[in-house]
C-alpha cells in the first residue's frame, strides 16, 4: 500500500447490509450495449428483433452515430408477425438474407432479443441455428437477449459475451483472457503492460474481428475489466477457465491491484511487476491529484445505471478523497465486486435495484455535492440546484487503466468546476 | 418484419408522453417494461426540460410476468396518485404490455380513483407517435370538455402544440400575438401548458385554431361536432398563409382582418437584388405533412425556388401531400423509410433540401445544403432564441434559415467567375461554413470524381474537362442527363459535342 491510498478499512463494505428496492427503474435496457459493442467488433452486425420502441431507443441512445452506416438495426415486428408465430421464422430469414446480401463484410450476426420478442416467445436460438446453417461458415449467427425485462444497460454486453463463450474453440494452452469491451486505446495499454510484465499469451473477449483465434479451456485464467460480466463469468467457468478475482482497473490503485492479481496468477514476482508499473503509476497519481483537489471532501451519490458504481465509488473515495453517501447499482454480483467492496470504507448506503421516487427523496435529503445519474434525471436535478454527472459517459469514454485515471477523475470534477465558474444568478 | 435503422416517428406511447409532458396537473401511468424510461431523456435532453416528464412506468421485469404485472400496475397507479396528486390521469400500455394483455384501462376504472382516469388504446404495432399524440389529446378533450356559455369577448383555443414539437413554444407566442391584433384572446392553449381543469373550459371559446393537424385534428373535429366550434384550416406558416389565416379568422369571427406587417421583412429581402440568384433554385422538401405543405408554398411563391420533389413520412397526411405534389407537378413521396428518401433526393439532385434531422444527414452525405423544417429534430433545433415558424416573425426566421446554407449571391457570382482560381473554386464551399472551405491543391491531382463507366459510356478527356467547368451544384444532374442521352442514342463515348447536345436536349 502506498501513502496515496489509505489502508483498507478492516471490513470495508463486504458485509454491509444491502438496501434492496423495487419499483420504477429509471434505467436503460440491455439493447443499449449494442451502441458500443458494434464499434468494438468490427465485422459484427446486431439485429434487434423487436418493436418500433426498440428502434426508437437505439436511435435516441446512438444519437448522431446512427448515420455513419452503423452495423445495427431493428427488425420491427408488425401486426402480421404477432398473428401467427409460424411465419415469424420465415420473415426473419428473409430479412437476414436481404441484410447479408447488402452487407457482405459481415462475419458475425447477433440476433438480439427484446421484450416483445421474449414475450411472444419467438425462438431466436432456433432462428440462429437455422441461419448459421444457411450462411455458414462465412457468417456465424448467434443470439442473446437485451430485453428490458431481463437485462439492465451494461448487462446487454454480458449477455452478448456469454452467448459467444459456448461457441469458442477449446484449447489447453496456458493463457490469459482479458474479458470486457474496452475502447481500443485502453485495451492496447493493458496488453502492453501485461506483455512487459511477462504474460505473452493473451486473448481478448470480445476480439475486434471474428477470425481472431480466441480459444478457452482448463488452462485459461481470465480477468474481468468490467464488473457487469456475471453471466460471462459463469459461462467461462463452465468451460473450465479460472477467474482471477481483483478490484477493477479504475484509477491508479485499481489498476495496480488488478495487474498484481493477474501477475500472481501467472507466478510472476512482484519486483518485475513493479519495475514495469512504477512510471505509469506515478503518472496516474499525478494526474489524479490535479482533479482530486476539487473533489476532496465532497459527497457523492450514485443512482443505479451500469454496475460500475461500486468500483467508481471505491476510486472516488480512496483516490480522490470524496465521501460516498449512497452507492446505487442495478445488480450486485458479490463474487465479482467483493474486492472493491472490501476497499470501500464503511458508511455509504449500498442499494441494489431501484424505486426511483424514494431514491430521489433520499438524494434530496442528503443534498450531495455531486450526483451520478442518467440523462432522464440529470437536468431535473440540476434545476433543483444539485450538481450532476451523467453516468452513461463513463461507459463510452476511455476510463480504465493508468493513463486514463486522470481523465476519469476529470469527468467528476468538471461539473463541479462548471458550477463554480457560472455566475448566472440574478443580482440581488 | 421490416428492417429499420432510423425511424421518423417513435411508438404511439411516445406521442401520449408528448401530450402529458406538455400539460400540467396530468399524470401518465404507463404499463411498460424496464428500459422504456429512455423516452424521458427526449424531454430532459433534447427539449432541455428542467423537470421529469409526469410519467410513472410500471417497469415490470421477466420475473413479474404472469399474474404479478397486473398488481404492479395497480400499485403504480396508487403510488402515482398519492405522490403527485394530479387533477386527472391517463393510463395505457407500451408495445410489450400490449402483448401481455393486462388491460390497464379496465383495471384503472375499477380502482375508484377520485379523479378522472382516461384509458388510452394505442395500437403499437400499427400506428406511430403522431397518432399517439392526436389520439391522447382527443381522448382527454372528449372526456373533459363540455358545452358551455361562450366568453363575452371573442376567444379562441390553440390546439395541437405539444412537448417535443418543432418550434411549438414560439409558434404559440406568435399566433397569440396575431390573434391579439385582431382583438381575439386565447381561451385555452392545449395541450401545451394546459391542465385538465383548463380542458374543461375549452367549450367557452368561440372557435379553435388548429395549429398542427398531426397532433390536434381529432380533438378539433370532435369539438366542432359536440361543442359547435369551427376550427381554422389554414396553418399560418409563410407570408401568404399568414394572410390567409387572418382572413379565415376574420370570416369565422366577423372581425376585421387586421395584420400589422411593419415587422415583416421576408418580402423585401426576397425582392432585393441579392436574392435574384435564388430564382429557380431546385429544392426537395420532406418532413411532416403540415410543414411540407407550408414550405412548398413559401419555396415557390415567396422565395422563387423550383420545387423538384416533396413528400412526408406520416401517412395520416398522405392524401393532402399527394394532391399538393400533383399541383406542383412533381412525384409525391410518402414513405417512412429513409433509404427511399435518400434515393429520391439523389435522383432529383436538388440544390437545397428542406427536411428533418435525417435529411440534414442525407444532405451531408450527398454534399447538398439542407435546412431543417420539421420534426424529428435534434437538440440544436430547440434553440434558446425566439424562432417561430408561424406568423410574420416566423417568415423572417424562415428566410434566414433557408438562405443561410446556400452560398450568398455575391459569393456565388465570384465562384462562377473565378472558378479556376485557387480560392474561388467549386469545392471551396460557402465561406461562412468555415470547416468546409478547402483550398485547391497547387498541383492538379488526377480527377477523383471522374465519371464512372456505368452504362458502358466512356467520357473522353475533353468532355470530362468540360464537365468540370459546369458549376458543382448542377454537375451531377448534367452528368446523369448526358449519360442517359448517350445511352438512348447508343453512343459509346461522350465528347464535348455530346455534352452540349444533351444540354440542348434537356433545355426547357
Amino acid at each position: 500500500m502506498t501513502r496515496h491510498s489509505p489502508p483498507p478499512p478492516t471490513m470495508g463494505c463486504s458485509d454491509a447490509p444491502v438496501l434492496k428496492e423495487r419499483g420504477q427503474h429509471e434505467v436503460f435496457c440491455g439493447l443499449t450495449g449494442i451502441i458500443w459493442l458494434h464499434r468494438k467488433m468490427q465485422d459484427a452486425f446486431f439485429l434487434v428483433v423487436g418493436s418500433r420502441t426498440c428502434a426508437h431507443l437505439l436511435q435516441s441512445a446512438a444519437g448522431v452515430m446512427i448515420f455513419a452506416e452503423p452495423r445495427f438495426g431493428t427488425a420491427i415486428l408488425e401486426e402480421s408477425d404477432l398473428a401467427g408465430l409460424a411465419d415469424a421464422q420465415d420473415e426473419l430469414e428473409r430479412e437476414v438474407d436481404r441484410l447479408l446480401a447488402r452487407r457482405t463484410d459481415i462475419r458475425q450476426l447477433f440476433l438480439v432479443g427484446s421484450c416483445p420478442s421474449e414475450v411472444i416467445k419467438l425462438d431466436l436460438s432456433r432462428a440462429a441455428e437455422r441461419l448459421s446453417a444457411r450462411h455458414g461458415p462465412k457468417v456465424r449467427v448467434l443470439n442473446y437477449s437485451g430485453s428490458g425485462i431481463e437485462t439492465t444497460f451494461t448487462e446487454g454486453e454480458d449477455a452478448c459475451l456469454a452467448a459467444m463463450v459456448p461457441a469458442l474453440p477449446a484449447t489447453d494452452q496456458r493463457q490469459l483472457m482479458m474479458v470486457g469491451a474496452l475502447p481500443d486505446v485502453a485495451e492496447d495499454q493493458a496488453l502492453d503492460l501485461l506483455g512487459r510484465i511477462g504474460i505473452d499469451n493473451i486473448t481478448v473477449l470480445p476480439a475486434r474481428h471474428a477470425d481472431a483465434r480466441v480459444g478457452v479451456g482448463p488452462n485459461t485464467s481470465f480477468a474481468l475489466t468490467q464488473p457487469f460480466l456475471g453471466g460471462t463469468h459463469s459461462a467461462l467457468e463452465r468451460r473450465g477457465a479460472r477467474h482471477i478475482p481483483a478490484p477493477f482497473p479504475l484509477g491508479e490503485e485499481g489498476t495496480t491491484a488488478w495487474l498484481r492479481a493477474v501477475a500472481r496468477d501467472f507466478g510472476i514476482d512482484q519486483a518485475r511487476v513493479d519495475a514495469v508499473i512504477d512510471a505509469p503509476r506515478a503518472r496516474a497519481r499525478k494526474a489524479v491529484a490535479k482533479a482530486a483537489d476539487s473533489l476532496a471532501g465532497k459527497t457523492v451519490f450514485f443512482f443505479p445505471d451500469s454496475q460500475m458504481e461500486i468500483p467508481l465509488a471505491r476510486f472516488l473515495t480512496r483516490e480522490c478523497g470524496m465521501e460516498a453517501v449512497e452507492v446505487g447499482t442495478p445488480y450486485i454480483h458479490k463474487a465479482l465486486v467483493a474486492p472493491d467492496l472490501e476497499l470501500l470504507a464503511e458508511g455509504p448506503v449500498i442499494s441494489e435495484g431501484q424505486d426511483v421516487e424514494k431514491q430521489l427523496d433520499r438524494c434530496r435529503t442528503a443534498r450531495p455535492d455531486l450526483t451520478v445519474c442518467g440523462l432522464g434525471l440529470a437536468n431535473p436535478l440540476e434545476s433543483e440546484g444539485m450538481t450532476t454527472k451523467w453516468a452513461i459517459e463513463l461507459v463510452f469514454t476511455p476510463v480504465h487503466f493508468y493513463e486514463q485515471a486522470g481523465d476519469l477523475a476529470g469527468l467528476f470534477s468538471r461539473p463541479l468546476h462548471r458550477r463554480d465558474r457560472l455566475k448566472l444568478e440574478a443580482a440581488e | 418484419m421490416k428492417l429499420s435503422v432510423w425511424t421518423y416517428e417513435g411508438p404511439p406511447h411516445v406521442g401520449a408522453l408528448r401530450v402529458a409532458t406538455a400539460m400540467t396537473g396530468l399524470h401518465y401511468v404507463l404499463h411498460a417494461p424496464q428500459g422504456d424510461t429512455y423516452a424521458d431523456l427526449l424531454f430532459t435532453m433534447i427539449e432541455r426540460r428542467d423537470h421529469r416528464p409526469p410519467v410513472t412506468y410500471t417497469t415490470f421485469q421477466a420475473r413479474d410476468l404472469g399474474s404479478d404485472t397486473a398488481n404492479l400496475f395497480k400499485t403504480a397507479c396508487e403510488a402515482a396518485f398519492d405522490r403527485f396528486q394530479p387533477q386527472a390521469m391517463i393510463v395505457g400500455a407500451s408495445c410489450t404490455a400490449e402483448l401481455i394483455q393486462d388491460d390497464p384501462g379496465g383495471m384503472a376504472q375499477t380502482m375508484g380513483m377520485p379523479i378522472p382516469v382516461i384509458p388510452l388504446e394505442l395500437p403499437s404495432y400499427q400506428r406511430k407517435e403522431n397518432f399517439g399524440a392526436d389520439e391522447t389529446l382527443f381522448q382527454l378533450v372528449r372526456r373533459l370538455a363540455e358545452p358551455m356559455q361562450r366568453t363575452d369577448r371573442i376567444t379562441a383555443n390553440l390546439i395541437g402544440p405539444t412537448a417535443l414539437g418543432f418550434r411549438h413554444r414560439d409558434d404559440i407566442t406568435e399566433v397569440t400575438a396575431l390573434l391579439e391584433e385582431m382583438g381575439i384572446a386565447v381561451n385555452v392553449c392545449a395541450p401545451y401548458g394546459a391542465s385538465p381543469k383548463d380542458l374543461t373550459r375549452l367549450g367557452a371559446a368561440h372557435f379553435n385554431v388548429l395549429m398542427y393537424p398531426e397532433t390536434g385534428e381529432a380533438a378539433c373535429r370532435w369539438m366542432e361536432r359536440e361543442l359547435k366550434q369551427p376550427f381554422t384550416k389554414t396553418v399560418p406558416i409563410g407570408v401568404g398563409a399568414t394572410r390567409d389565416f387572418v382572413a379565415e379568422v376574420a370570416k369565422i369571427t366577423g372581425l376585421d382582418a387586421r395584420l400589422d406587417e411593419t415587422r415583416l421583412r421576408l418580402p423585401w429581402y426576397s425582392a432585393s437584388v441579392d436574392s435574384t440568384y435564388l430564382t429557380g433554385k431546385r429544392v426537395f422538401i420532406f418532413g411532416d405533412g403540415t410543414h411540407v405543405a407550408a414550405a412548398a408554398r413559401i419555396a415557390r411563391d415567396e422565395m422563387g425556388f423550383e420545387v423538384v420533389g416533396l413528400g412526408c413520412y406520416n401517412r395520416e397526411m398522405a392524401r393532402k401531400i399527394r394532391a399538393l405534389a400533383n399541383e406542383f407537378g412533381v412525384p409525391a413521396l410518402i414513405s417512412d423509410d429513409h433509404l427511399d428518401v435518400e434515393a429520391a433526393i439523389a435522383e432529383a439532385a436538388p440544390e437545397l433540401i428542406l427536411g428533418t434531422q435525417m435529411e440534414r444527414h442525407i444532405g451531408k452525405r450527398l454534399g447538398i445544403p439542407c435546412a431543417v423544417i420539421s420534426a424529428p429534430v435534434h437538440v440544436q433545433d430547440f434553440p434558446a432564441r425566439y424562432s417561430p415558424q408561424m406568423g410574420l416573425e416566423g417568415a423572417n426566421v424562415i428566410f434566414d434559415t433557408w438562405v443561410h446554407p446556400l452560398v450568398m449571391g455575391l459569393e456565388e457570382h465570384l465562384l462562377t467567375m473565378f472558378r479556376e482560381d485557387f480560392e474561388f473554386h467549386d469545392d471551396a464551399g460557402p465561406s461562412h461554413q468555415g470547416g468546409a472551405h478547402a483550398r485547391r491543391e497547387a498541383t492538379d491531382t488526377p480527377a477523383q470524381d471522374a465519371p464512372d463507366e456505368a452504362g458502358n459510356v466512356i467520357w473522353m478527356d475533353a468532355a470530362e474537362r468540360e464537365l468540370k467547368k459546369i458549376p458543382f451544384f448542377v454537375r451531377g444532374k448534367a452528368k446523369r442527363n448526358t449519360e442517359a442521352f448517350a445511352n438512348e442514342r447508343g453512343l459509346d463515348e461522350i465528347s464535348v459535342d455530346t455534352l452540349y447536345e444533351a444540354k440542348a436536349h434537356y433545355a426547357r
